[in-house]
């Protein structure tokens, strides 16, 4: 991609130029960013758009000298006819969170918590306009945070970050970035850390702004919906490169780089029902194919906690057959993982039943229910988290054999390389340690041990939801594929609707601990008879700005009437 | 607020019941006999130890002894002695040494220990730092005794800097080698913690926000990372101002101070135990307390905490 750098379009309100950005690690160099070039133009929204280690954030930073002392930064960023990188510490500083602002990824964690919400947008106000007054300060504040929507704004002041929710901080580092009226704007990832219906209203606010404030934004994201939602134009970065620039129905339409298609491609879609069907294996005759695989009737799970109980699942019941693949959906605190823990016998039984491969949970003897462990395997969300960073892959993949099949020495390492091998990892690859591979290697991997005694029930804890997505693809085919050779039950647990789209065969849809719908795939998505359902599946952004388009001003139009 | 202030004086009052009785019935099941102690080498007439014994309670069971001696505590008595004399008296003119003593150490621990986990935590990685780190664990490794002895002997008798021994110079002279050599332990502990959760701190996301929005970096390290990374120093603060009150008792030997720990150290060897018991409750009582501020201190630098009481 080429652009021409050396425009002096009063339009352009931030130019980057030949960036270079390098990591001095013990000595050595790590390229971060080469020759990255692009432009923002005034009122637009700029999406810079990649996967992990593209390079999207640190330009970013770059541009305000956020990076790490042991960054080395090279090029030109352009700005009100200066070059921000040869600034004097003095005269960024006189720019940061005035000209240009940010707002980061995980709104609850980047924000002081032992400051009121008030008094750091206040701070922001009095460092760049000492002649403001703090009565004055503060009415800005109330004015700002009535501009991101938040209720109650005067009250709202008094708040710590823990007391709101992760929605409000994020729209409290909206109003804090805007403080100033900044010609520029840098959201890194601002939707990343939000449940899918919290996200749709803080894209709804960014989106807002346009018309409303000066600012341009620079829109960091992995996600091609938000891209879709969003975005006027799009930088798409790869391994440090730029690799294509371009309008952003131009992108979605006919994209020009192979890349771009590579991740337009990988993007989560559903997949034909019938394709679905047909690997599917036919429901078998015997008794044994009819018992469910997983039975959970009536379930609540309460926590204890010093004041009273909180009741994280409430009277759910559902069922997996063998051969099929749940889903089950649901926003953080929905009790969707609690469900999942309850099956493992992880998570205290306070009423109901729980059934899994024929032994009932809490009722048979602990043996059996031991017994039963055999049968249930499970990856959860972080595969750095749940693999012994001590141990090797072989000894990861090889535990449960070792322990439940007591296979030793030469058959166990013949079983664990063909393990390996099922997962599309090289056999040879035992020996290796988690943190020599990537995440979606050490995906396969936990994989790899959830499917080592030929489980009749997998238990799939957000598996994809820590991964880049073209490697999330490669995960979920991989999934797939597999359960469809060994014919286990799935309890697929996500908060991501695109995933279940891909994969599943049922859907059941969890909101604050009550199961609110049931139903086959085609049927839940396409049809949602409840309307939390409704409001989950428009919230997802779809990675097509037409239908993005289509779904606000539904949406608008509904908070109109 | 006024709930947990309610909790925590309840849980105090246990604590202190609990506390005195255990030390109560220690010095009840030490052997030997006091009253004989008395005596000295010549023995007492029958007559003269019935007496005594009646006059102090000896016969009755413990439970009775202590129940007596906390109505009397109520009432702001700690007690008489054998020899008949007030345990508050006896206490009252060695307070102010031991008191001045242990604060002394404590603000010593405060300004160095503070001071130079802030120097290593800001200048991490640097020698700054790695030298703190040394000088923390060769500190933590001498004993107390050593340090008082060599102490005493470069800076009085071969430097004739600090007094040797005695409180006859008054503060801050007299106290400030014995308060360094309780604080030396601590204090190492403390620099370590000081940095350590300066620089968990630093690395915050929160601190990158706040580089973000300009301001000066004196108003990001001064205001914003220091108040968070105080919490856990005040904390360790507090509960160690209660082990350098229990660091006097050999300090105050070495350094012949006549403070509260001399005579608590005095009572133990000669069976006085109603000065044991007094001065034990007493030291108790202060370090209840000091714990009892820190969590207030904590409560107003986090609001965190505030609602984990508001809740409790």
């Amino acid at each position: 991609m080429t652009l021409d750098t050396r425009t002096t379009d009063p339009d352009v309100v931030l130019a980057v130029e030949d960036l270079h950005v390098e990591f001095v690690v013990e000595g050595r160099s790590h390229t971060a960013v080469r020759s990255a070039s692009w432009e923002l133009r005034r009122g637009e929204v700029l999406a810079v758009v990649g996967e992990s280690g593209s390079g999207k954030s640190v330009s970013a930073m770059a541009v305000l000298g956020l990076l790490p002392r042991n960054a080395r930064v090279t090029g030109h960023v352009r700005h009100g006819g200066r070059d921000l990188l040869t600034l004097a510490p003095r005269e960024l500083r006189a720019l940061r969170g005035a000209q240009i602002s940010v707002v980061f990824q995980d709104p609850s964690a980047a924000l002081d918590p032992v400051f009121t919400v008030g008094q750091q947008v206040v701070e922001v106000l009095r460092a760049h306009r000492p002649g403001m007054t703090r009565a004055e300060a503060r009415a800005r504040a109330v004015e700002l945070f009535t501009l991101v929507d938040l209720p109650d704004p005067e009250a709202r002041l008094r708040f710590y970050p823990h007391q709101l929710s992760g929605g409000q901080c994020q729209r409290v580092m909206i109003a804090m970035a805007l403080a100033c009226d900044p010609a520029v704007l840098i959201a890194d990832e601002p939707t990343t850390a939000l449940d899918v219906t919290v996200q749709q209203e803080v894209l709804d606010v960014l989106r807002a702004l346009r018309g409303r404030v000066e600012a341009s934004i620079v829109l960091i994201t992995h996600d091609m919906g938000v891209v879709a939602d969003l975005a006027d134009r799009v930088v798409v970065m790869r391994h440090g490169e730029v690799v294509e620039c371009a309008p952003v129905q131009e992108l979605f339409d006919a994209p020009r780089a192979a890349y771009t298609r590579a991740l337009l491609d990988a993007v989560p879609r559903r997949r034909p029902a019938d394709a679905r069907r047909a690997a599917a294996p036919a429901p078998g005759g015997t008794g044994a194919a009819d018992r469910p695989v997983l039975l959970v009737e009536e379930l609540v799970v309460e926590y204890r906690q010093r004041r009273g109980a909180v009741r994280a699942v409430d009277g759910v019941t559902l069922r997996v057959d063998r051969g099929e693949i749940l889903a089950l959906v649901g926003e953080s605190g929905s009790g969707k993982s609690t469900i999942g823990r309850c099956a493992l016998g992880l998570a205290p039984l306070t009423a109901g039943r729980v059934q899994v491969a024929g032994v009932q949970l809490g009722r048979d003897t602990p043996r059996a229910v031991r017994e039963s462990r055999k049968r249930v395997g499970v990856v959860f969300q972080n595969p750095m988290a749940s693999l012994n960073p001590r141990r090797t892959v072989a000894d990861s993949v090889g535990e449960p054999l070792y322990v439940h099949s007591g296979l030793r020495g030469g058959a166990l390492h013949a079983r664990t390389g063909a393990l390996l091998d099922s997962v599309e990892l090289p056999g040879g690859w035992g020996g290796r340690y988690p943190h020599e591979l990537s995440g979606g290697q050490r995906q396969r991997v936990a994989i790899a041990r959830a499917i080592a005694l030929d489980p009749e029930l997998l238990i799939a804890d957000e598996p994809t939801s820590a991964l880049d997505v073209s490697v999330q693809a490669t995960v979920l085919d991989l999934l797939a594929d597999i359960q469809q050779r060994l014919g286990f039950a799935c309890l697929f647990i996500t908060h991501d609707l695109a995933v279940v789209g891909r994969l599943c065969d049922r859907v059941a849809v969890l909101a604050g601990g009550r199961l609110v719908e049931q139903g086959r795939l085609e049927q839940v998505l396409d049809a949602p008879a409840d309307p939390y359902t409704r409001r989950l599946v428009a919230a997802a952004p779809v990675p097509d700005p037409r239908e993005q388009a289509r779904r606000r001003e539904l949406r608008l139009a509904g908070a109109m009437a | 607020m006024t709930r947990f202030l309610t909790r925590r004086l309840v849980e105090l009052v246990l604590v202190f019941l609990g506390v005195t009785f255990a030390i109560y019935a220690m010095v009840y099941a030490l052997p030997g006999d006091p009253i004989r102690a008395l005596g000295g080498d010549r023995p007492l007439s029958p007559a003269v130890v019935n007496e005594l014994r009646d006059r102090f309670h000896l016969d009755e069971p413990l439970w009775q002894q202590y129940l007596r001696y906390l109505g009397g505590l109520f009432q702001g008595d700690l007690g008489t002695d054998f020899d008949g004399r007030s345990v508050t008296e006896r206490m009252a003119t060695r307070w102010p040494t031991t008191i001045t003593l242990a604060l002394t150490a404590w603000l010593i621990e405060i300004v160095v220990g503070v001071g130079l986990g802030i120097l290593a935590g800001l200048r991490r990685g640097t020698w700054i730092d790695r030298s703190v780190l040394t000088l923390t664990i060769v500190a933590t490794s001498i004993p107390v005794f050593v340090l008082a002895i060599v102490g005493q002997l470069f800076l009085g008798v071969r430097w004739d800097l600090l007094p040797i021994a005695g409180d006859s110079e008054g503060w801050p002279l007299a106290y400030l080698l014995p308060a360094s050599v309780i604080a030396v332990y601590s204090l190492a502990a403390l620099a370590r913690l000081m940095r350590g959760s300066l620089v968990d701190v630093l690395q915050a996301d929160f601190v990158r926000t706040l580089d973000a929005k300009g301001l000066t970096r004196t108003r990001v390290v001064g205001v914003h990372v220091m108040r968070n990374s105080l919490i856990p120093v005040i904390t360790f603060l507090g509960m160690d101002l209660g082990f350098l009150l229990g660091g006097t008792i050999v300090v105050e030997g070495i350094f012949n101070l006549p403070g509260v720990g001399q005579l608590l150290f005095g009572a133990i060897r000669s069976h006085e135990g109603p000065t044991v018991v007094g001065v034990s409750t007493a030291l108790i009582l202060l370090f209840l307390v000091s714990s009892l501020v820190v969590d207030l201190v904590n409560s107003a630098l986090d609001p965190r905490i505030r609602r984990e009481e508001a809740r409790s």
